[in-house]
């Protein structure tokens, strides 16, 4: 059989299972995201906004709502694909494709596939939700498949790295804990960089999410505090570093062949 | 054509274990091989090395002349593995686990649920394909493995321990599978604690030690050398000693099963005769199972552990 053809069935296999694997346990992938959404819109936004008053121009509400919507994404698009490949590594069924005739970078592929595909499909459901809150508008189609096309790869790719490096089930909860919710809250999703004095501005500019949010932002509300191209160059160059290293450390075995 | 070529395997482990000693084996097309060795001898590192599951340190291996380095790609698409320990996801069905190794070895989905329902059922687990594999016994988990190993319809399939804690009923039934999987022209090489599956299944032997071959031959061949042979016989008449036959070494198994050891060189025609003229009738015999266990136990305790650091022997 022609290489390509089975790196295709492979790729498809492994995006498939992905896909069966969130869905059948929607519960745990899909329903959280929904309910933490809700309560977010209640509470940040109904509630506590009404007495913030604008940000940025927008009222409280509209402001955070992309910035909720890419947290929700960013979270689930990380938790597919750690959770999945260290399932596999746990369960031992990599072997699986470890024995198979497919290259290490299908094996990556499927798995940040399945991660975009999880990423975008809560998307949906937390933007849908969003709209029974705020008036949202769509300012820019293209940066918004773009950027979130973009950011799911990243987390999905972060999620591989730390499922690679995870030994036991505590080391799966650890970055997402202590490294990406602290760089997500502080990343301009609940306020405006603006309102920060000028160290904590410049500092914040140092976190890549800050441009991610920002991006996605500017994509529905049609306001950003960074330069765009500057913003897509950014995640790019996170995306490819990331892509690199993570293919390196399956090429090598780490964390998979002793 | 060697189905399966291994040359000068070498694997150190990162703490240092020294686990394979340039190891050197050849498996012809065709054969059913039986890799013996005790526990922590070196077997299911080479199986490891071979499915591409540990990294060899240095050496060669060849699937139907592929080298499995350079091409990786038609030398994975020849093998099948059936590992040691239950490897699938618990959370799928058995028919999603066959159909999901399918799609990794590039079937397309009409002809991996083709393949799937023959193995499946082959296997004896087609009724049972809707069953999440959590929910199988240890018994079937073992035939889905070997299911999930022969949907892409490997040339050599690899079992490392494939009977390992399985009744002797099913064990019965997978040797007559594997027979006939071999018949059918699939080389198969096999890793077993059971030296009676080695002895009824393989035509070729190699045992492992302290990661090192220290014999290759056949199992007729191997069992030929055996100075002694056990014989068990059924007898139709109840005695409390065995008959005073001093050129024999008998022994009563109970009160009606009299054990006797064959050297080499000594005649049964003579035993029978001796026995008959001694009043003892006999009414069926068989040989002792575990004769290939005497032998192999004889060459692995004549083959004691180098010290650490030791190179190649």
């Amino acid at each position: 059989m022609v290489r390509r053809e089975v790196f295709k069935v492979a790729f498809a296999t492994i995006v498939r299972k992905e896909v069966n694997r969130f869905v059948r346990i929607w519960p745990q992938t899909i329903l959280p995201p929904a309910v933490s959404m809700a309560l977010y819109f209640v509470i940040f936004g109904n509630l506590i906004g009404t007495r913030v008053g604008q940000m940025d121009g927008f009222s409280y509400i509209d402001f955070i709502a992309p910035g909720l919507i890419m947290m929700s994404v960013m979270n689930n698009a990380y938790a597919n694909v750690v959770s999945s490949f260290f399932g596999a590594k746990f369960q031992h069924h990599v072997e699986e494709m470890l024995v198979a005739p497919i290259p290490n970078w299908v094996i990556l592929a499927g798995y940040i596939t399945g991660g975009v595909l999880r990423g975008l499909a809560v998307g949906v459901v937390v933007t849908a939700i969003a709209m029974c809150f705020t008036h949202l508008r769509v300012s820019s189609v293209l940066t918004i498949i773009a950027i979130l096309l973009l950011t799911t790869v990243l987390f999905s790719l972060g999620g591989m790295v730390n499922a690679i490096y995870a030994k036991k089930f505590d080391d799966i909860s650890i970055i997402p804990t202590f490294l990406l919710t602290p760089l997500i809250y502080l990343g301009g999703v609940f306020y405006s960089i603006d309102l920060l004095p000028p160290f904590w501005k410049a500092v914040s500019y140092a976190n890549p999410i800050v441009y991610m949010v920002d991006a996605f932002r500017y994509g529905l509300l049609g306001t950003s505090h960074t330069h765009l191209g500057a913003a897509f160059a950014i995640i790019t160059l996170f995306v490819i570093a990331l892509g690199g290293y993570a293919l390196t450390l399956l090429e090598r075995g780490t964390g998979i062949k002793s | 054509m060697n189905a399966l070529e291994i040359l000068g395997l070498e694997k150190v482990y990162a703490n240092g274990t020294h686990a394979l000693h340039g190891i050197n084996l050849q498996v012809a097309e065709g054969d059913f091989f039986a890799l013996l060795g005790p526990n922590g001898a070196g077997k299911s590192t080479t199986i490891g090395i071979v499915s591409s599951l540990v990294k060899k340190t240095a050496g060669t291996i060849r699937v139907f002349g592929h080298d499995l380095t350079q091409n990786w790609f038609e030398a994975r698409s020849l093998l099948g593995i059936v590992p040691q320990e239950i490897n699938f996801s618990q959370f799928e069905t058995s028919l999603e686990i066959i159909l999901n190794q399918a799609g990794y070895y590039g079937l397309p989905r009409p002809l991996a649920m083709e393949r799937a329902e023959k193995y499946l059922t082959q296997l004896g687990l087609w009724e049972r394909r809707n069953d999440l594999s959590r929910t199988l016994s240890g018994g079937f988990k073992r035939r889905l493995m070997i299911a999930r190993a022969l949907v892409h319809e490997p040339k050599l399939l690899i079992l490392d321990e494939p009977t390992a804690g399985v009744d002797v009923e099913l064990r019965r039934s997978m040797w007559t599978f594997l027979r006939d999987m071999n018949r059918g022209g699939t080389t198969i090489v096999l890793t077993t604690h059971y030296l009676e599956e080695a002895e009824s299944l393989c035509q070729h032997v190699a045992i492992i030690d302290h990661g090192r071959i220290i014999e290759r031959t056949t199992i007729k061949e191997l069992l030929a050398t055996l100075p002694t042979e056990t014989f068990v016989l059924d007898l139709d008449t109840v005695m409390e000693s065995p008959p005073a036959l001093p050129q024999y070494a008998l022994r009563m198994r109970d009160r009606t099963t009299l054990e006797v050891d064959l050297a080499r060189g000594q005649d049964m025609n003579d035993l029978f005769i001796n026995l008959t003229h001694s009043n003892v009738r006999i009414r069926s015999m068989r040989n002792k199972s575990n004769r290939l266990e005497e032998l192999f136990l004889s060459r692995v305790n004549r083959n004691p552990e180098p010290e650490k650091g030791n190179g190649q022997a």
